[in-house]
C-alpha cells in the first residue's frame, strides 16, 4: 500500500500539484533518501516513454493515412530507371534466383510447420482448451494448428452427436457462491460471447470481468437472471505451497460429460522451469484447461492450464497463489457483487475427511463448462 | 523527375514551423513532396515500394523528433537532409539483409549523416516495442486505463465515467496498481 502512496506522491510532485510546503518537504526527503530519488527519476523517464510511445503510434497512423492517398504503383512505374537493366539482370539470373528462393521458402515453411511454430507458441506446451463441433467439418477444412488436428483424429473414431455448438470449450470453477468463476485466459481469448454450463446442462451467460494474460488467468461473472446462488463453495483456496508427491486430482469437461482425473504433484516448477506453475502427473485432455487442481483434503492448489506434448501425462497447473494475487488486483468497481474467498487455513474445507466419491459428488455443481463463441 | 512535385512543395521553414505546431496540412505536404524522391532511391536499389514506405516514414519520424526536441539545425536543404537520412537507413537495412553490393545508385546530392542519429532512433524503437509488449501482457482493464491516463491525457474523472467506476479513490488506487504491474512487465524483458 505504501508503494502506491509513494507513487502518488511522486506523481503529484512531478506534476507540480504540491503546495510549497509539501514540495520543500518532499525535496528534502529526496535529497536524504537515494532510493526515493532514483524512484522519482525512473518514474519520470517511464511516464515520458509511455507518452512518447503513444505519440509515435499516433504519428505512424497519421503517416499511414497520408501514404494511403498516394498512388504508389503509378509513381513506381514513372520512377523506375533503366528498366532494361533490371530486365536483363532478371533474364540472366531468374532461374537461379527462383530455384534458390523456392528451396528457401519450402525449407522454411516445412521447418516451421513441423516444429509447430505456426501455433505461435512453444510446441511442447499444449493449451488444453478444446475445439468443438469440428468433428464433422475437420475433413473438409484444413486446420493450420496440428494440435487441434490430432485432437480431432483421436476423437473421430467414436463420433457422437454434438450437443454443444460452441467454438471452444474449457473448464471453469466457482470462486464464490454468487457467480464468480475462474478459468484460463487462453480459453476465453478472442471470445465474442461466453456461456457457462453446469453439471445439469443449464447454461448461463457470463462476461469477463478481469484478465491477466501473463499468468493465463481470467475471472468471469455470471450475469444471467436464471442463475441461483450455489451455496457455500466447499473448497479452500490454499495460500501456501503444496508438497511434492501429494495426491491431487482435477475435474473438468474434456468431453460433454464431467470427468475426474487423478494424479500426483510431481514438481514445484512448470513448463521450462516456470515457477508460477506446478507440474502434475495427470492425464489431462483438451477441455481440462481452467479446471481446478485439488488436493486430498479438498484444498484448491492450482488451475490446470496445459500439458507437455512430448511425455505422457505431464500437465501443468498455475499455482493458487497467483490466482489469489490476480483476485486482489481486480478493480473493486468492476465487481457488482462481493468476491471474497475462503482462504483461512484454520477452517477446514468441508471436503476434508470425505471419501473421494463423496468429495466429487459435492464438487460437481461448482465446476462449469466454459463455452466460447 | 520533379515536375509533379514543384507545385506543392512547402518551404523548409514552413515545414519546421508546421511540425512544431502539429499542423496536419504541413505534415501531409511534406510527406507528399518528398516521397517520390525516396521511392526512386529505394526501388532502384534493390528495394520494394513497401521498403520505401518504411524507410521514408522512419526518416520523417527522425526529422519530426529532432525538430520537436528543439535541436534541429538545418545545415543543408531539408530535401537533402531527408534524402541523406533515408539513404543511410536504407544502406543499413541492405547490409543487415546482406543485399548490399557495395554500390548504391544515387539520384540526389547528399550530406553525411551523423552515426548516432540513426542509432538513437533504433534504441528508441527497442524501448517502444518493449512497451508495446508490456501493454499487451497487462490485460484489461489495466491497458485501457494506462493508455487513457498517460497517453491520451484523460482525467481520472473521465476514466471513472468510462468504466462506470463510482469511487474516484478506488480508481486512483487501481491506476497505481496497474502502473506498477506495467513497470514490472516492462523491466522484466531483456
Amino acid at each position: 500500500m505504501s508503494d502506491t502512496k509513494m507513487l502518488e506522491q511522486i506523481e503529484r510532485y512531478l506534476n507540480g500539484e504540491m503546495s510549497l510546503e509539501e514540495r520543500a518537504q518532499f525535496e528534502q526527503l529526496r535529497k536524504e533518501n537515494a532510493v526515493i530519488d532514483s524512484q522519482v527519476v525512473e518514474h519520470q523517464a517511464f511516464v515520458g516513454l509511455l507518452k512518447h510511445y503513444g505519440e509515435r503510434l499516433d504519428l505512424e497512423t497519421r503517416l499511414n493515412a497520408i501514404h494511403d492517398e498516394i498512388d504508389v504503383n503509378t509513381l513506381k512505374e514513372e520512377l523506375m530507371v533503366h528498366p532494361s537493366w533490371i530486365v536483363s539482370m532478371w533474364r540472366h539470373h531468374h532461374s537461379k534466383i527462383s530455384v534458390a528462393a523456392s528451396i528457401a521458402i519450402f525449407a522454411m515453411l516445412s521447418t516451421l510447420f513441423f516444429t509447430g511454430k505456426f501455433n505461435n507458441k512453444d510446441s511442447k506446451y499444449l493449451e488444453l482448451r478444446d475445439k468443438i463441433g469440428s468433428l464433422q467439418t475437420s475433413t473438409a477444412r484444413i486446420n493450420a494448428t496440428n494440435n487441434r488436428i490430432l485432437n480431432n483424429i483421436n476423437k473421430s473414431d467414436k463420433p457422437k452427436p454434438v450437443i454443444n455448438p460452441g467454438n471452444f470449450r474449457g473448464t471453469g470453477f466457482a470462486l464464490t457462491s454468487n457467480g464468480y468463476i475462474v478459468t484460463n485466459y487462453h480459453v476465453i481469448k478472442g471470445a465474442d460471447s461466453l456461456y457457462v454450463q453446469n453439471v445439469n446442462g443449464d447454461s448461463y451467460h457470463a462476461k469477463v470481468v478481469y484478465s491477466e494474460p501473463e499468468h493465463d488467468i481470467a475471472v468471469l461473472e455470471i450475469n444471467d437472471s436464471e442463475f441461483k446462488n450455489l451455496g457455500a463453495v466447499p473448497y479452500n483456496f490454499k495460500k501456501s505451497k503444496s508438497d511434492l508427491g501429494e495426491d491431487v486430482y482435477t475435474i473438468g469437461y474434456p468431453s460433454d460429460a464431467i470427468a475426474f482425473g487423478p494424479g500426483f504433484l510431481t514438481s514445484a516448477a512448470g513448463f521450462n522451469g516456470d515457477t508460477t506453475a506446478y507440474e502434475v502427473s495427470i492425464a489431462a485432455r483438451p477441455g481440462n484447461s481452467g479446471g481446478p487442481l485439488l488436493d486430498s483434503k479438498g484444498n484448491l492448489i492450482g488451475i490446470i492450464s496445459g500439458k507437455q506434448t512430448q511425455y505422457e501425462s505431464s500437465a501443468y497447473a498455475i499455482k493458487s497463489n497467483y490466482l489469489l494475487k490476480a483476485i486482489q488486483d481486480i478493480p473493486s468497481d468492476s465487481l457488482k457483487r462481493k468476491l471474497s474467498l475462503n482462504t483461512k487455513n484454520k477452517t477446514k474445507s468441508s471436503l476434508a475427511g470425505l471419501s473421494r466419491t463423496q468429495q466429487l459428488a459435492k464438487l460437481q455443481k461448482y465446476i462449469f463448462m466454459v463455452k466460447v463463441y | 523527375m520533379n515536375k509533379h512535385l514543384n507545385s506543392s512543395t512547402p518551404t523548409d521553414s514552413e515545414v519546421i514551423l508546421g511540425i512544431l505546431n502539429n499542423s496536419e496540412t504541413v505534415l501531409k505536404k511534406l510527406y507528399l513532396a518528398y516521397f517520390p524522391m525516396v521511392l526512386q532511391l529505394i526501388i532502384n536499389n534493390n528495394g520494394s515500394a513497401d521498403d520505401a514506405k518504411d524507410i521514408y516514414q522512419e526518416a520523417i519520424i527522425v526529422l519530426y523528433n529532432k525538430v520537436k526536441a528543439g535541436n534541429f539545425e538545418l545545415s543543408s536543404k531539408l530535401k537533402t537532409y531527408i534524402y541523406s537520412v533515408s539513404r543511410r537507413l536504407w544502406l543499413k537495412r541492405l547490409t543487415q539483409m546482406s543485399r548490399y553490393g557495395g554500390d548504391i545508385k544515387d539520384f540526389q546530392e547528399y550530406a553525411p549523416v551523423e552515426e548516432d542519429e540513426a542509432e538513437a532512433h533504433s534504441d528508441r524503437d527497442i524501448q517502444f516495442s518493449k512497451m508495446e509488449n508490456a501493454l499487451k501482457l497487462l490485460g484489461e482493464p489495466c491497458k485501457t486505463i494506462m493508455e487513457d491516463f498517460y497517453i491520451h491525457n484523460r482525467s481520472m474523472q473521465e476514466i471513472c465515467e468510462r468504466f462506470g467506476y463510482t469511487n474516484a479513490d478506488n480508481a486512483k488506487t487501481q491506476k497505481y496498481k496497474c502502473l506498477q504491474r506495467l513497470k514490472k512487465l516492462f523491466f522484466q524483458q531483456d
